[in-house]
């Protein structure tokens, strides 16, 4: 087999990767700080990628131009889930906050259901077929652009916990709840910010996937289980750590369908979480709790 | 005179209250004997679970099926079949779903099984139907070990793998010999499951028995529900194959192309042998991208008189879309169900069966002599026909009787579109 193919699906594994980081960012944040296992993750990637699809029918809007007000509008989702939903629930058994999450992803799925019907559905734009010709080196446009997007929205976000002083403040609560409390920080007001905040991440990785991959309303549980497997493996509650674990198992899928079967891709991002969990049960970057 | 004749004829057949009521009562008890039976049986329609993946990865072939089932009534009963009365159930493109729908259907009053398109979810139903001793009629599913368990209360009137490739591989060979060209390697890109692998596993029986012009260089499975074919199609464009040789869904095509496109890959021909490449959703979406692919299936016959009902019928309901497999096999399975009630004349599961077995329905849709059963519940003499993607239709290519369209080949390149 030609060497450059292998560099393609490098590549093409590198570029998807981005975009399974920054949509598990979002979860890493929202258990970083809240300590929250958010399991409507991926049909709130979902809800993202139809609000995408809905702007691109009506007006022709390019998904891309809409990532920032389609993350603004998942933002509010999860502030008003976070301040009406999750807080009551904040001190609850843990086991609760896990039955009521499945709830809500249920919900939506079949909402979505409800409205969309079955079908797959796709964003096809003017760049939708285009591919980069670097050399022997062949690459997808859309994965491209979606890696730029990627890298762009996660580094406003490392930006924002890092300078700003909402983002210090949600740090400071994610370090020390009682501490937080203590020098007066509205600690449920900051929690309902930071499930916005991952919420906004995933709605901006929906708009970014959806350029690459066709819609359907059961797509979310698939997702879901996927942050969750890139969050563990980068190490949970580590931004850097979710972006690395992307790229990682992005890269892992496309490289093992190359050398082995295709048809076994999963199996071996399994592997590599298996393996972390074996080695390294805090993740690649995580913390081992105190 | 007259008053005599009347009196005398009075004296015979007086009809008093008395006698009035004897006769009502023999009435009824000579409807409740057999030859009434047939009468009361069809005043009630027979009870049909329709199961078919409505939702999930294969949802989209799901509606299309029901769309043969909504058309199905008006033309049954234009030709003079009894009413079906449809219980509708999805089996969310999955196999454990099937199974459990399948039960459900049953203790819900389903009479009579139609379904699942899929052959691992028709696998599933097949063994809750004989099971439960419900008849169970295969619309689309084509894994040969379906019919070839000694179940008595399954029927498929439909190709199994083996027949879709000895068929395939005989009009493709027509094709080539009309073309004048024929590719020399293909690679085999096909999904993993139950179809796909008895495709995969059938090609290697099957295959030398046709001496094709091309050689398998190399074969690539795929989960159906993959989001991302790049690596697959670069590895198959990679072994430098001169076309491409697929057993498919329908996202899973549409994703193909769409990296074909991407990865500046046009194989001189693309040869389907089984759903995905014809369907409207692809034609669609693609556009001008959908042309070329040639699809070698079971199909239609257009000729025939109750295809064209099939094709006004559904021209009517769903303007714009064009009838394929999906359509015909689906209402060709509500016919064996309707044929057979009317026969029976009971909605009583063994006679049903009985019925099924009997069947001879010449007037039908698809490609063939007709819809009857061998002695394993398989319609083994239906034929297959090669179609070509042309402007959003789907002309007829193989076999030359039937063909009303020469075969392009090789396909326009993707870039020159």
């Amino acid at each position: 087999m030609p060497a450059e193919i292998y560099l393609n699906v490098a590549v093409g594994g590198l570029l998807t990767g981005l975009v399974y980081g920054l949509m598990a960012l979002g979860l890493s944040v929202i258990f970083g700080v809240i300590r929250v296992v958010n399991f409507a993750h991926g049909e709130m990637m979902t809800i993202a990628m139809y609000i995408a699809i809905m702007l691109f029918s009506a007006f022709n809007l390019d998904p891309l131009v809409m990532l920032v007000p389609i993350a603004a509008v998942l933002f509010a989702l999860g502030y008003v889930m976070q301040a009406g939903l999750i807080n009551p629930f904040i001190n609850r058994p843990e086991h609760s906050q896990f039955i009521l999450l499945v709830a809500v992803a249920l919900i939506m799925v079949n909402g979505l259901l409800i409205i969309f019907g079955p079908d797959a559905r796709n964003v096809q734009t003017s760049y939708s077929f285009d591919s980069f010709q670097v050399g022997p080196l062949i690459v997808d446009a859309t994965k491209v652009y979606a890696g730029l997007a990627a890298i762009t929205v996660a580094a406003a976000l490392f930006a924002f916990f890092r300078f700003s002083f909402l983002g210090q403040a949600i740090r400071a609560c994610a370090d020390n709840y009682i501490g937080a409390l203590v020098v007066g920080l509205d600690v449920k007001r900051l929690y309902a910010l930071t499930f916005g905040l991952g919420a906004a991440c995933v709605g901006a990785a929906g708009a970014i996937l959806v350029l690459i991959i066709d819609v359907t309303p059961p797509l979310g549980p698939a997702y879901t289980l996927l942050a969750f497997v890139i969050v563990i493996t980068g190490g949970l509650g580590s931004m850097p750590g979710a972006l690395l674990g992307g790229i990682l198992i992005g890269m892992t899928e496309a490289l093992a369908g190359l050398f082995f079967t295709p048809s076994a891709k999963s199996m071996f991002a399994f592997g590599i979480l298996v393996l972390v969990l074996l080695f390294r049960p805090q993740g690649i970057m995580g913390r081992k709790a105190a | 005179m007259s008053s005599n004749s009347s009196k005398s004829g009075h004296a015979g057949f007086k009809v008093t209250r008395r006698t009035f009521a004897a006769g009502l009562g023999a009435t009824g008890f000579v409807a409740g004997t057999a030859p009434f039976n047939i009468v009361r049986g069809q005043g009630a329609a027979l009870k049909v679970g329709v199961l078919l993946p409505r939702s999930g990865y294969q949802a989209g072939i799901g509606q299309d099926c029901q769309r043969g089932v909504e058309i199905a009534g008006g033309i049954l009963k234009d030709l003079g079949y009894p009413s079906l009365q449809i219980m509708n159930a999805d089996t969310e493109s999955n196999v454990d779903n099937a199974r459990a729908q399948a039960e459900k259907l049953i203790n819900g009053g389903a009479q009579l099984l139609v379904g699942a398109f899929d052959s691992g979810q028709s696998t599933a139903i097949a063994q809750v139907a004989e099971q439960k001793g419900i008849p169970y009629v295969i619309n689309i599913a084509a894994a040969p070990q379906i019919t070839e368990q000694g179940y008595k209360f399954v029927f498929r009137n439909f190709h199994t793998a083996g027949m879709i490739l000895g068929g395939a591989f005989k009009n493709q060979k027509e094709v080539f010999a009309i073309a004048g060209s024929a590719p020399k390697s293909v690679v085999f890109m096909h999904v993993n499951d139950t179809f796909g692998t008895a495709m995969q596993k059938g090609i290697g029986a099957v295959m030398p028995k046709f001496d094709m012009p091309y050689k398998v260089v190399e074969t690539i499975a795929y989960d159906p529900a993959a989001r991302d074919l790049s690596v697959e199609v670069a590895k198959a464009k990679a072994t430098g194959a001169e076309a491409l040789l697929v057993v498919s869904r329908l996202n899973d095509a549409i994703l193909l192309t769409r990296e074909l496109v991407k990865q500046r890959w046009s194989p001189m021909a693309i040869m389907s042998m089984g759903p995905g490449w014809y369907e409207d959703q692809y034609l669609k979406t693609l556009g001008k991208l959908s042309d070329g692919p040639m699809t070698f299936v079971p199909w239609y016959d257009p000729n025939k008189k109750v295809s064209k009902m099939l094709e006004a019928a559904l021209a009517k309901a769903h303007p714009g879309v064009n009838v394929n497999t999906n359509h015909v096999y689906t209402f060709e399975a509500l016919m064996v169900a309707a044929d057979a009630y009317k026969r029976a004349g009971s909605t009583d599961p063994k006679a049903l069966a009985d019925a099924i077995r009997k069947t001879n329905i010449t007037e039908n849709v698809s490609t063939g002599p007709g819809i009857m059963f061998n002695e394993k519940g398989q319609n083994d003499k239906l034929e297959i026909t090669g179609i070509q993607n042309r402007g959003g239709k789907l002309p007829t290519i193989a076999p030359k009787v039937a063909a009303i369209a020469k075969p392009e080949l090789p396909m326009t390149p993707y870039n020159k579109r």
